[in-house]
């Protein structure tokens, strides 16, 4: 078995190789603006780094989000195309799952919150590490103010907005060797894994255009 | 014919997910998934639903592709796509996909410009290109006169729009006169049964003194919407089928005009037309009395291959693989504002070097 497991849902384009043991390479670089241009080096990467190729991979994980939709894409598309082409299955982990795995906390309840950016956050409430109790959201901090209060919290999103989320510490960003154990983990225990779909929680912006101007003087 | 290059094209620039299979100049599939009707209720085309679409049109699309091309993924000896220019969070989906596709595969990956694609599609229709070859792009995103001698490595740009697209001011006029989105193929239908001359609208930048191969739009349309409304304010009934074909002709005039009188100057003796506004029939027809006044040899693409697809990326993949042309690095990017002076993005180096055995020699 070989796990490639991929995120580009937070500004991390993240990378990782899980042998069904345990993690043999991984990557993460932190750049919000380039997550089309460094995801496949890395993937090359982190391959030449285990001294495997593409052929090898019998999986694919990836991150759905939520996350800022260009680049949430880039993986989303990038692990689709591997699976078509490798004729291997792809799984999909809710990102903020794979943030909760990584902060390793065994009794909650705590928050994970990404940057939403316009001021708002993705997040999530957790039980522990592998138990989320709420389903992901896109809000205001301010808006959920009451139903975090008194709650420790990870990830970038609690990290930038203290007053919400005074309790706040790293991890910031997810990390998909986190993803990938957390993938080996429930496959191992016969829990289907979400399909690879995007979860972008908001409407797409559009814009409908006015009445045509009018641009004859009254 | 069969140590031609076989090359898949991906094309996601605007609104249509696209993927062709050519090898060579001969077409073998152009699928296409279309997100236009989720565009029509905002009278143009939504970045973020574009997107969107594609990203869950594009296993599906080279699915078939390759079903219609009956071959096999191991058997292409590239993978295209369109790097840019066009919308900056499209183009990144057709790129990422490209980029998978071909490291997956262990391809070579060619990121090309979409203008160069539309010049290229020809040669699936017309055989290869002749050289130099003078190109008319019209399109809801392009007015473009270019001169190519070598559709690899060479399109210079002769004259573009100084504002709008010609295919925007047919979907400007369309919604002035409620027909709806887009507005090129409306607009054809009603100008078939209209008179052209009914109303003697603006020829944008046609003076003595005006850049002779520019196009500008912005000021017919105006006077197009003004005519209108002068007519609703005095309660008359607008001649809809007049307007549109007076409209039309004002901007096929131009637009046939400039070409000729650049293919003259230059002394090129080749024009095509590529690009959606190229269905229009009166601007086929126009262009072909023109041309054949002037001695100059027209091509056109039949309608489908004009739009934006997938084919026509495959075409100037296969080109740049028959010409050996070096390809890309795998942190490709898309350029929303690729130039149209480089027709593909050539690698920086060559630690990504792909194994040869596929490459077409
Ligand atoms: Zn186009």
């Amino acid at each position: 078995m070989l796990l490639l497991a991929l995120d580009t849902a937070t500004p991390a384009v993240t990378v990782a190789l899980h042998d069904g043991t345990d993690v043999i390479a991984s990557s993460s670089q932190v750049d919000a603006r380039r997550h089309g241009e460094l995801l496949l080096p890395a993937v090359d990467r982190v391959l030449a780094e285990a001294g495997l190729t593409i052929d090898a991979v019998t999986g694919v994980v990836v991150g759905i989000g939520p996350g800022p939709y260009t680049g949430l894409r880039v993986g989303l598309m990038t692990a689709d195309t591997f699976g078509l082409a490798l004729g291997v299955p792809v799984h999909g982990v809710c990102t903020l799952d794979g943030l909760a795995y990584a902060a390793d906390i065994e009794k909650g309840p705590f928050v994970v919150a990404t940057d939403a950016r316009r001021k708002e956050v993705y997040w999530a409430k957790y039980a522990d590490s592998r138990t989320r109790l709420t389903d992901p959201a896109v809000d205001r901090p301010a808006d959920i103010a009451g139903q975090v209060a008194g709650l420790p919290a990870v990830g970038a999103g609690a990290l930038l907005y203290p007053d919400t989320f005074p309790v706040a510490h790293e991890p910031e960003n997810v990390s998909a060797a986190a993803l990938a154990r957390l993938a080996v983990e429930r496959l191992a225990a016969g829990r289907e894994l979400p399909a690879p779909r995007p979860l972008y929680l908001r409407r797409p912006d559009a814009q409908v255009p006015k009445n045509y101007k009018v641009v004859t003087p009254k | 014919m069969a140590d031609e290059p076989l090359v898949l094209g991906i094309e996601t620039s605007c609104d249509e997910t696209g993927v062709g299979i050519v090898r060579g100049t001969t077409l073998l599939a152009d699928a296409i998934a279309s997100s236009v009707d989720e565009h029509a209720r905002f009278g143009g085309v939504v970045p973020e639903v574009a997107s969107r679409a594609h990203l869950e049109a594009m296993v599906p699309t080279i699915d078939r592709a390759l079903k219609e091309a009956g071959v096999s993924a191991r058997d292409l000896d590239g993978i295209a796509v369109t790097a840019g220019p066009g919308l900056a969070g499209a183009l990144l989906v057709g790129v990422s996909a490209a980029k998978a596709y071909a490291y997956a595969l262990g391809k070579p990956l060619y990121g090309v410009n979409h203008l160069a694609s539309h010049i290229c599609v020809d040669q699936l229709e017309h055989g290869a290109l002749p050289e130099p070859t003078m190109a008319l792009l019209v399109s809801g995103g392009h007015s473009s006169l270019l001169l190519s001698s070598d559709i690899t490595s060479d399109v210079r740009p002769m004259g573009a729009t100084i504002d709008d697209a010609a295919g925007e001011a047919f979907d400007k006029i369309a919604r002035v006169l409620n027909l709806g989105f887009p507005g090129g193929p409306v607009i054809d239908r009603y100008a078939k049964e209209g008179d052209p001359s009914a109303i003697a609208f603006p020829r944008g930048l046609t003076g003595p003194r005006d850049p002779a191969y520019d196009f500008s739009f912005s000021g017919l349309k105006t006077a197009v919407a003004r005519w209108i409304e002068a007519k609703r304010a005095a309660g008359e009934e607008v001649p809809v089928r007049d307007v549109a074909a007076s409209f039309q002709e004002a901007v096929v005039d131009v637009l046939t005009r400039k070409a000729v009188r650049a293919c003259r100057d230059e002394g090129v003796d080749h024009l095509m037309i590529g690009g959606g506004v190229a269905a229009n029939t009166r601007l086929r027809a126009l262009a072909q009395e023109r041309c054949e006044a002037a001695g100059i040899r027209l091509r056109v693409p039949r309608p489908k291959l004009c739009t934006d697809n997938g084919a026509m990326v495959a075409a100037l993949g296969a080109e740049m693989v028959a010409r050996n042309r070096p390809a890309s690095s795998w942190d490709l990017s898309a350029d929303s504002s690729l130039p149209v002076t480089e027709p593909h993005v050539p690698g920086h180096d060559h630690v990504h070097e792909v194994s040869n055995g596929n490459l077409y020699s």
